[in-house]
């Protein structure tokens, strides 16, 4: 049923994680009956298991609530979930375009974040108007005076009178809706104008094909048009248009100017509906694009491939599927001398990187080895030309380059004033270069670092919190490149590379890494009929080794009658136990320690 | 019918040794009766004639010269059978021993093999040997003087205390026995063995050590005309066990007795480990086919002269693979195999890792 536009209201709600951003959207479903009581699944929103389990979004989702507000007059909401991690940047700037506001939810005991703050320049950068809201008030440590005293101080915005909520036992949460109702502007837009609607996420469906979501800016448009992506120029008929209900779709007649909706039109991928995208018609096409299409890179690489190498075609399909639906993910075909047939993968970041890997495991059922992650290096030759390297078996002979240049990222790090030594340490340790700290509060400090790229992505995080018992957060953007002393270590055994164990690290952190790795190989490496020279080295220069001695004696047996069968099952195990070897040359290398050097949660 | 070996399994002894884990138990009179009485038994059901003949155990010894006679007396046997009996150097070698070596003789015994293990006394009482090496030379005289000219003697390596020079005295003993046949092993701890419950307590050589004793061994008993001709097996020419060289060489053979073994028309089987169900009539468990390509290259590989081709061809109607001589190779650049135009063999070194070498060539016949 049309609303009139103002009585429309899009917005969104941002948060640190953790804050209660999905259980607040519940109780919001909830009070505008959205959704029948026996029907919530709690954190409906969340629909994969997996987000669930992460208590993190990954995709945005968008659901319209009917709402009868205090002034007696019905207003359609429009709630635009965004996924709440920094490796999803993108799509939560494409969320907050298709708002006008936000609702700013801020834990009653943690206070300001790094993502509440990281969220809210994000939503002011959108020109949204901001809605805060003081979360989880049912908590023994809530202090709602002073998190907003905080939120006045450090974001600047007016808290005195924001609604005081717990999203878990539904207090107040009537407050948040008619704030939105009388704060949040209702869209403008005009229906007549030729269409330009901001295409913010898009689902692959079985059934429909891709779901487009959108926010239609100018324009109108109906089943039977012929849309036009305008950032690929494909077209297609739609099909259906409708609006988001928690459970299920509500398809209508059309979708005009600042409303918030879904076009189906059987697209078969994702791809083919990019967030960011503008779209109109071919019908009566839009002259310019709406700004702020972006696309995307993917800034974190690793090699996957199937342990089993029978599962190769499995892992291609799971990909393929899992790409249906989720465009930054890239991947194509590769092969390693030591691993066999598989695929060089592109993610957002770590975070997407691990996601996939986990789901790849879970959902499909798949054994997988994952190479260590590399980050995208500019490698300039001396003869003028530059290579963007992601793979380190690719990286050019020493002799050809002029200089190497490595990504960095700005880093924000949020954490208690007393591990400020340590977190120092900690970025030091990994090349950061200081820019400042401020005191965001007498307590809490904002370290601002320069981080390099390929010293944050594989257990930063990890050692950050353990440094600071969990109370720091963190936050960076991939800022520009810049010239490094980068070399490449090549594992050799038995005097033969194993390309798959190669990798590009800074100079400074070569000799360690060599060394570790060399002692993690040899503890791994079974003995065998002769000695495993294990070498290190760069170019030609080997700087680190160790040997693995030869087995000179095995089970000597007598074999006599009764012992021949025996003997024979002896010799079938070993030959199963060989199966899960790796041959690289003349040597034999188990699973486990290749693993062992290549996973990523190696934390020496 | 082509003749085959006959084993015959005694599993009684007077005691048990530290280090064996073999199926044993200290026999009465009645027993030992009613196990020969199925012995012979069986044996004429079968209706067969054998090539060789092997008393094994045990302790067959204990079963005294008229028993073993009363066996002998029902087996088919060749003209040049072969017949080993394995026996105890106390039972046969002690002073006032009875056992009569002529009576056995006359039976048809014309080799016996005697558990020396070490010469070195010391050593001797760590393995619980209670007496010295007078007891062996006895035995072996006795043997000798009764006509019996074919002695082989067991020997231990990489046992508590041994070194190069006590292994030396050791062989020194088996070069003056009159022996013709040795057979060294290397003392494995098994479970369900003295040995295996005071594992801790024992000061034995390391892996290092042992292995350098195997290859001194191989090296002295060489030097004494004892030439390798089996991962544990050496002997002057002609002299080598022809029973046993029936398991290496892939040949069937026929066990009866507890825990008994066999290789017969293509089968493999073997009776349980029970005196009782023995005496009792039990029948053999199939234990699945034998003399299977892999099966022939694993047992041939255990001897020095190695796998032969010529041989292979004709039982097997098929060439050595490339992949196998490739393999082969790769040994044979460290000195574990010697290749030649007739044959694959490990060498000394090559059989200390035998296992790995062997599973590593039949990995390449893949059928």
């Amino acid at each position: 049923m049309a609303v009139s536009k103002e009585n429309i209201r899009n917005f969104c709600i941002i948060a640190h994680i953790d804050h209660g951003k999905s259980t607040l959207a519940d109780r919001l479903l909830e009070k505008t009956k959205s959704v029948a009581l026996r029907d919530m699944t709690a954190q409906l929103l969340d629909k994969m298991d997996l987000e669930r389990e992460r208590g993190i979004t990954i995709k945005a989702h968008a659901v319209k609530l009917n709402y009868v507000a205090e002034d007696g007059n019905e207003y359609m909401l429009n709630l635009i979930d965004t996924p709440g991690h920094v490796d999803f940047n993108y799509e939560v700037s494409r969320s907050l375009a298709a708002c006008e506001g936000a609702v700013l939810i801020i834990d009653a005991s943690q206070g300001v974040e790094a993502q509440t703050l990281a969220n809210t320049y994000l939503a002011l950068d959108h020109n949204l108007e901001i809605v805060p809201v003081i979360n989880k008030i049912d908590l023994p440590s809530a202090d709602p005076e002073r998190v907003s005293a905080e939120v006045e101080d450090v974001i600047g915005l007016e808290c005195s009178d924001a609604p005081r909520v717990s999203a878990k036992t539904g207090l107040n949460v009537e407050q948040v809706l008619e704030r939105i109702v009388k704060d949040i502007p209702a869209p403008v837009g005009d229906d007549s104008k030729p269409l330009r609607a901001l295409i913010f996420d898009s689902v692959y469906d079985s059934y429909k094909g891709v779901i487009v979501y959108v926010r239609v800016k100018e324009g109108k448009i109906k089943p039977g048009d012929t849309m036009r992506m305008m950032a690929t120029g494909a077209e297609f008929t739609v099909v259906e248009t409708g609006y988001m209900r928690a459970t299920l779709p509500e398809p209508c007649s059309e979708l005009t100017a600042g409303e918030v909706g879904y076009i189906t039109a059987s697209i078969k991928t994702v791809s083919d509906a990019q967030v960011g995208d503008t779209v109109t018609t071919a019908e009566n096409p839009a002259a310019e694009p709406l700004p702020g299409y972006r696309k995307v890179n993917p800034m974190v690489f690793c090699g996957v491939y199937p342990a089993d190498g029978a599962d190769y075609e499995n892992l291609r399909d799971a990909l393929e599927k899992l790409h249906l639906n989720d465009a930054a993910l890239t991947f194509e075909p590769e092969t390693s001398g030591a691993l066999g047939f598989g695929f060089r993968c592109g993610f957002l970041g770590l975070l997407h990187l691990e996601i996939i890997q986990e789901r790849l495991e879970r959902e499909y059922d798949l054994d997988l080895v994952t190479t260590i992650p590399s980050v995208v290096y500019k490698i300039h030759l001396s003869d003028g030309s530059t290579v963007e390297i992601d793979n380190p078996t690719h990286y050019p002979d020493p002799t050809y380059i002029d200089y190497c240049e490595e990504p960095f990222t700005d880093a924000h790090i949020y954490a208690p004033a007393d591990y400020v030594g340590t977190i120092m340490d900690l970025c030091q340790d990994r090349r950061g270069v200081f820019k400042n700290m401020d005191y965001i509060t007498p307590d809490r400090v904002d370290i601002h670092y320069e981080l390099p790229l390929n010293e944050i992505i594989y257990d930063f995080f990890d050692s950050l919190k353990s440094r600071t018992r969990g109370y720091a957060s963190f936050d960076y953007e991939i800022s520009d490149y810049r010239r490094s002393n980068l070399v490449k270590l090549d594992v050799l055994l038995n005097g033969d590379i194993i390309d798959a164990l190669s990798f590009i690290i800074h100079s400074e952190k070569a000799y360690g890494k060599a060394r570790r790795i060399a002692e993690k190989l040899k503890d791994n490496i079974p003995r065998q009929m002769f000695e495993i020279p294990i070498q290190i080295g760069i170019g030609g220069k080997i700087i680190a080794r160790e040997t693995v001695k030869a087995m000179r004696k095995d089970v000597l047996a007598k074999c006599y009658g009764g012992d021949i069968t025996r003997k024979k099952k002896l010799l079938e195990k070993q030959k199963e136990g060989k199966k899960r070897m790796r041959h690289f040359g003349t040597v034999e290398v188990p699973q486990e320690a290749f693993m062992a050097v290549l996973k990523l949660d190696d934390n020496d | 019918m082509k003749p085959i070996g006959l084993y015959l399994h005694v599993p009684f002894c007077s005691g048990k040794c530290p280090y064996c884990d073999f199926y044993s138990v200290i026999p009465k009179n009645e027993i030992m009766d009613l196990y020969v009485r199925t012995l012979c038994e069986k044996i004429k059901a079968e209706n067969r004639i054998y090539d060789t003949v092997y008393f094994g155990g045990g302790t067959p010894s204990l079963l005294g010269a008229e028993r073993i006679s009363e066996i002998l007396a029902c087996i088919k046997r060749e003209q040049n059978c072969e017949v080993t009996l394995e026996c105890n150097p106390s039972d046969t070698g002690s002073e006032n021993s009875p056992f009569d070596f002529y009576a056995v003789k006359s039976a048809g015994v014309n080799r016996i093999s005697l558990g020396l293990q070490s010469a070195v006394d010391s050593e001797r009482k760590a393995l619980g040997r209670k007496s010295g090496c007078a007891e062996i030379e006895r035995a072996i005289q006795r043997a000798k003087k009764a006509g019996i000219n074919n002695i082989s003697l067991d020997l231990m390596l990489g046992i508590p205390g041994q070194t190069k020079d006590s292994l030396k005295k050791s062989i020194e003993f088996c070069a003056n026995s009159g022996a013709a046949h040795i057979s060294a092993y290397i003392l494995k701890i098994e479970k369900d063995t003295f040995f295996y419950k005071a594992r801790n307590k024992l000061m034995l050589p390391d892996e290092d050590e042992t292995c350098d004793l195997y290859l001194y061994a191989v090296e002295e008993l060489k030097k004494s005309g004892f030439n390798q001709y089996e991962v544990s097996n050496f002997s002057k020419e002609g002299f080598e066990s022809r029973h046993n060289l029936k398991y290496w060489h892939c040949d069937e053979y026929l066990g009866i007795g507890a825990a008994a073994h066999s290789f017969v028309d293509g089968k493999r089987f073997y009776y349980e480990r029970s005196i009782d169900d023995f005496i009792n009539g039990a029948l053999p468990i199939d234990d699945g086919n034998g003399g299977s390509e892999e099966e022939y290259i694993m047992l041939n590989l255990r001897l020095s002269e190695g796998l032969n081709f010529e041989k292979h061809k004709k039982r097997y109607n098929k060439e050595i693979p490339k992949s196998f001589i490739e393999k082969a190779k790769e040994f044979e650049a460290h000195s574990l195999v010697k290749i030649t135009e007739q044959a694959v063999s490990l060498t000394a070194e090559g059989f200390l890792v035998s296992n790995a070498i062997i599973s590593a060539l039949i990995d390449t016949v893949e059928n």
